[in-house]
């Protein structure tokens, strides 16, 4: 099957990127450019996985995060969050939030996409 | 008029006795003589008696009438007088300067001459005492002054307390940090709370962390202090520092707080804060993008061409944005560091004009250019400053032979360029940074300084440049430009040495439940008096003027006072301006009451009124509780009360009468604050007096009032 990753960010440069990377990889790929648009997507696309940007115009990604895992129709999507606050503080509080990776900002591409990959497995493996 | 009444009312009850005990003694000797002859001559007797009973009956009422002349001048001559003859003796006491006037008998002539002499005596006396006070205050008044000048010219606020939070001494910072009280009305004074300034939660617990220390002394050199941050009522942030006060056996009684506005840091380091979290997130944003298309390109490097010349243009624009942020980064970086604490703001003039006085002699002329921004404000540490660029004066005179000079200031976006210009060859860059790095002969705490190190304490830079074209050179000093100060703080200080300081009120008792059982001479009031547009509130009669000042500790407090003009709803009699002169043009456009009753309230707040004819006054404040929602409950006193009770035998109770009985000169009447002033003396003048009639509490002189003829008036 293919996976389907939703993509959250504002930054259009990143987007670019992160959309190249993802279908590379095989997945169908999504994109939200902000916090209510993200919620809109999660409902219409159904996805898998969720690349979810901090500093969103609207809703930032921690009320996002914190919104899809209230939600218990999306309790298997895996949430990474990718962000340039970078302070404990915030990382700790996107785990808190139930994120499954908080990745700042710079990043390694292969690490992300590493990351996605071993998520996804993992999602794999919970459906079975 | 009192006298009179009573006079005449004692008069009657004496006459009225005396034709009665004449009546018995007739009565007494008929009765005897019927007894002691035969009933024949007994009923001869009373035929004679009632054939004549019309000549007794005018006998009886001439001399009825006799007694009453009689009495009449006997009372004139000796009780009416001697009466007064006692109060004015009292009130010789008040007012040394009072003479008894009382006519009356030779004998009570001879006594008031006899006491007019013995009330000159005491006057000689009593100003002999005076003087021998006034020379003995003299040193303790030039002490005082040294405490109040070196107060005033602290550059910080200081506050002292006693234990309860009442303010005994503040200084002209404190008065300036803390003079926005609620609506404007200063919420400091005398013997104010300081609770009304500073959160009472903050204070108390500082004074039980120092209670606690004194309790527990792990260190007996380290004196119990107690620092915190409080936020003022209009948002100012201030740093406290408390310090306790001991009483001389060694008990906390009161404690010092000096303040400091550290509202301006506390911004700058918010600033700061805030530019290094954005500095960091923003670049690592801009980083991520970078990267992401970097490695995407190297990861996939047969991507298609179209895709690649995107991923470039990605890497393009961000390492521009990168450089953008950094740029803004740089600018906003120097406002935000722009706290140094050991650097003050200085006016840009100030500083030019400091450097003229310190600059220059007799071989070299120092002049300040014609544009100089009158506007511009620095943060600079003017003596180090001052001493760099004196410095490079004299080698400029000694080894350049400069012998003019010239001081040039502008404002050059966020900064201030402080210009050197001079005539002359032009000087070799070398030598000027040489002189740049040389050590000055003044040195900061051991450190020693250069022209240089100065300049970067300031966070500036120096430029050196010649103008060949001119044929002169310029160096320039580039600085901070600071935030022009507002007002307030560059407000000079007051002239004249207020009394901000009463150390008595340490001893001040709380004014709460127990209030009734202060004493007056140690209570504090607000004496007030309004004007209105006539006499009657119900009748829609308004206020159109306040007037009020304080008595803290038996001092009659001239400083702080309120005096408000209102603009009434309805019209102004011409009858009522020519009362107190106020006119319709005088109160068009001043605040209604509604705004001024709140801080009149806040004014009088812990203090008990004081007015002359108080019921009128109030009559009129409580017409207006409705529509203000402003109460005034706490105890009032009434002066024109308390004269009747002091002198219910003198001849008139208006405020002029009584002051001019107490001796209290009368300025400025009928303005609501001039009346309040007199009020306030005449009502100092009475609390001996009060206390001579045994009258001392707050209760014993609101009981004493309320028995009073005139307190049975309605108003």
């Amino acid at each position: 099957m293919t996976y389907k990753v939703l993509i959250v960010d504002d930054e259009p440069n990143i987007v670019i990127s992160l959309e190249f990377l993802m279908t590379e990889c095989g997945y169908e790929v999504a994109i939200a450019r902000d916090g209510a648009q993200a919620l809109e997507q999660m409902a219409a696309f159904q996805p898998d996985l969720v690349l979810l940007d901090v500093m969103l115009p609207l809703r930032n990604g921690f009320e996002v995060c914190q919104t899809i895992r209230e939600n218990s129709a999306w309790n298997r999507t895996k949430v990474v969050m990718l962000s340039a606050k970078s302070r404990d503080l915030e990382v700790s509080k996107g785990l808190a939030l139930g994120a499954d990776a908080y990745i700042t900002k710079p990043f390694s591409t292969r690490e992300l996409v590493e990351q996605v990959r071993s998520l996804l497995a993992r999602h794999d493996r919970s459906d079975e | 008029m009192i006298v009179t009444m009573i006079a005449r009312r004692r008069f009657g009850i004496a006459l009225t006795l005396l034709f009665a005990v004449q009546v018995l003694i007739g009565a007494a000797i008929l009765a005897s003589l019927a007894l002691d002859i035969p009933n024949a001559q007994r009923a001869w007797l009373r035929e004679m008696l009632l054939q004549r009973a019309a000549v007794w009956i005018a006998l009886s009422t001439l001399l009825l009438f006799a007694l009453g002349f009689g009495l009449k001048a006997l009372f004139d001559a000796y009780i009416t007088p001697v009466a007064r003859l006692a109060e004015d003796a009292v009130l010789l006491a008040a007012n040394p300067g009072h003479r008894i006037t009382v006519r009356g008998a030779r004998d009570v002539r001879v006594l008031v001459e006899k006491l007019n002499a013995l009330a000159t005596a005491h006057q000689t006396l009593h100003n002999d005492v005076q003087e021998k006070i006034e020379l003995a205050n003299r040193a303790l008044a030039e002490e005082k002054n040294r405490l109040a000048a070196l107060m005033a010219e602290l550059a910080l606020s200081v506050l002292v307390c006693n234990i309860d939070g009442r303010i005994l001494l503040f200084n002209t910072r404190a008065r300036q940090l803390l003079r926005t009280g609620h609506q404007g009305v200063s919420a400091i004074g005398l013997g104010r709370s300081v609770f009304g300034v500073i959160e009472s939660g903050l204070v108390l617990h500082a004074l039980e962390q120092i209670q606690h220390q004194l309790q527990d002394p792990r260190d007996d050199m380290a004196p119990p202090v107690c620092s915190f941050v409080a936020t003022l009522a209009d948002g100012q942030i201030v740093r406290a520092h408390m310090a306790p006060v001991f009483d001389s056996v060694r008990a906390l009684n009161g404690f010092v707080l000096t303040l400091e506005d550290i509202t301006r840091h506390v911004e700058a380091d918010n600033r700061r804060d805030a530019l290094v979290q954005s500095l960091t997130q923003d670049t690592r944003a801009t980083l991520a993008n970078i990267r992401a298309a970097v490695e995407t390109i190297q990861t996939f490097p047969d991507m298609s061409g179209a895709k690649r010349t995107q991923f470039t243009a990605i890497i393009g624009d961000e390492s521009m944005r990168l450089a953008a942020q950094i740029e803004r980064a740089v600018q906003q970086g120097s406002n935000a560091t722009d706290s140094r604490r050991e650097l003050e703001d200085m006016r840009g003039t100030d500083l030019i004009a400091l450097l003229l006085r310190r600059i220059g002699g007799p071989s070299l002329r120092v002049t300040a250019g014609d544009t100089i921004d009158a506007t511009l404000w620095l943060r600079v540490d003017s003596y180090a400053l001052t001493q760099a660029l004196a410095y490079l004066s004299r080698r400029l005179a000694a080894d350049a032979g400069v012998t003019e000079l010239r001081f040039d200031l502008q404002r050059a976006d966020r900064l201030a360029h402080l210009d050197l210009v001079w005539s002359g060859a032009p000087l070799p860059a070398d030598t000027l940074r040489a002189w740049e790095h040389a050590p000055l002969p003044v040195s900061a705490g051991g450190l020693a300084l250069t022209l240089n190190s100065v300049i970067a304490r300031h966070g500036g830079e120096s430029v050196y440049r010649c103008e060949p074209a001119e044929g002169r050179a310029r160096y320039r000093v580039m600085l901070q430009a600071a935030e022009p100060r507002s007002a307030f703080d560059i407000a000079p200080p007051p002239t004249g040495r207020p009394e901000f300081y009463d150390f008595d009120l340490f001893h001040q008792p709380g004014q709460s439940a127990e209030i009734d059982q202060c004493l007056l001479s140690q209570l504090s009031y607000t004496v007030f008096d309004t004007e209105t547009t006539g006499l009657d509130p119900a009748a829609g009669d308004e206020i159109v003027s306040i007037g009020a000042l304080r008595i803290v500790n038996g001092r009659l407090l001239q400083q702080e006072t309120f005096d408000r003009l209102i603009e009434p709803r309805g019209e102004l009699s011409a009858e009522s301006t020519r009362i107190h002169g106020l006119t319709h043009a005088m109160l068009k456009g001043q605040p209604r009451v509604e705004a001024v009753l709140p801080q009149f309230r806040d004014f009088a707040a812990d203090t008990v009124l004081v007015a002359h004819n108080a019921a009128f006054d109030m009559r009129f404040l409580q017409m207006l509780e409705a529509r203000t929602g402003v109460a005034f409950r706490q105890p009032v006193l009434d002066t024109l009360l308390l004269s009747q009770v002091i002198h219910p035998h003198q001849p008139g109770h208006s405020l002029e009468a009584i002051a001019a009985r107490l001796g209290v000169p009368v300025i400025g009447r009928h303005t609501a604050l001039g009346d309040a002033i007199v009020t306030g003396e005449v009502f100092l003048r009475m609390i001996p007096l009060l206390a001579e009639k045994g009258i001392v509490t707050l209760k014993d002189a609101r009981d004493a009032a309320q028995q009073t003829l005139y307190a049975r008036i309605r108003y």
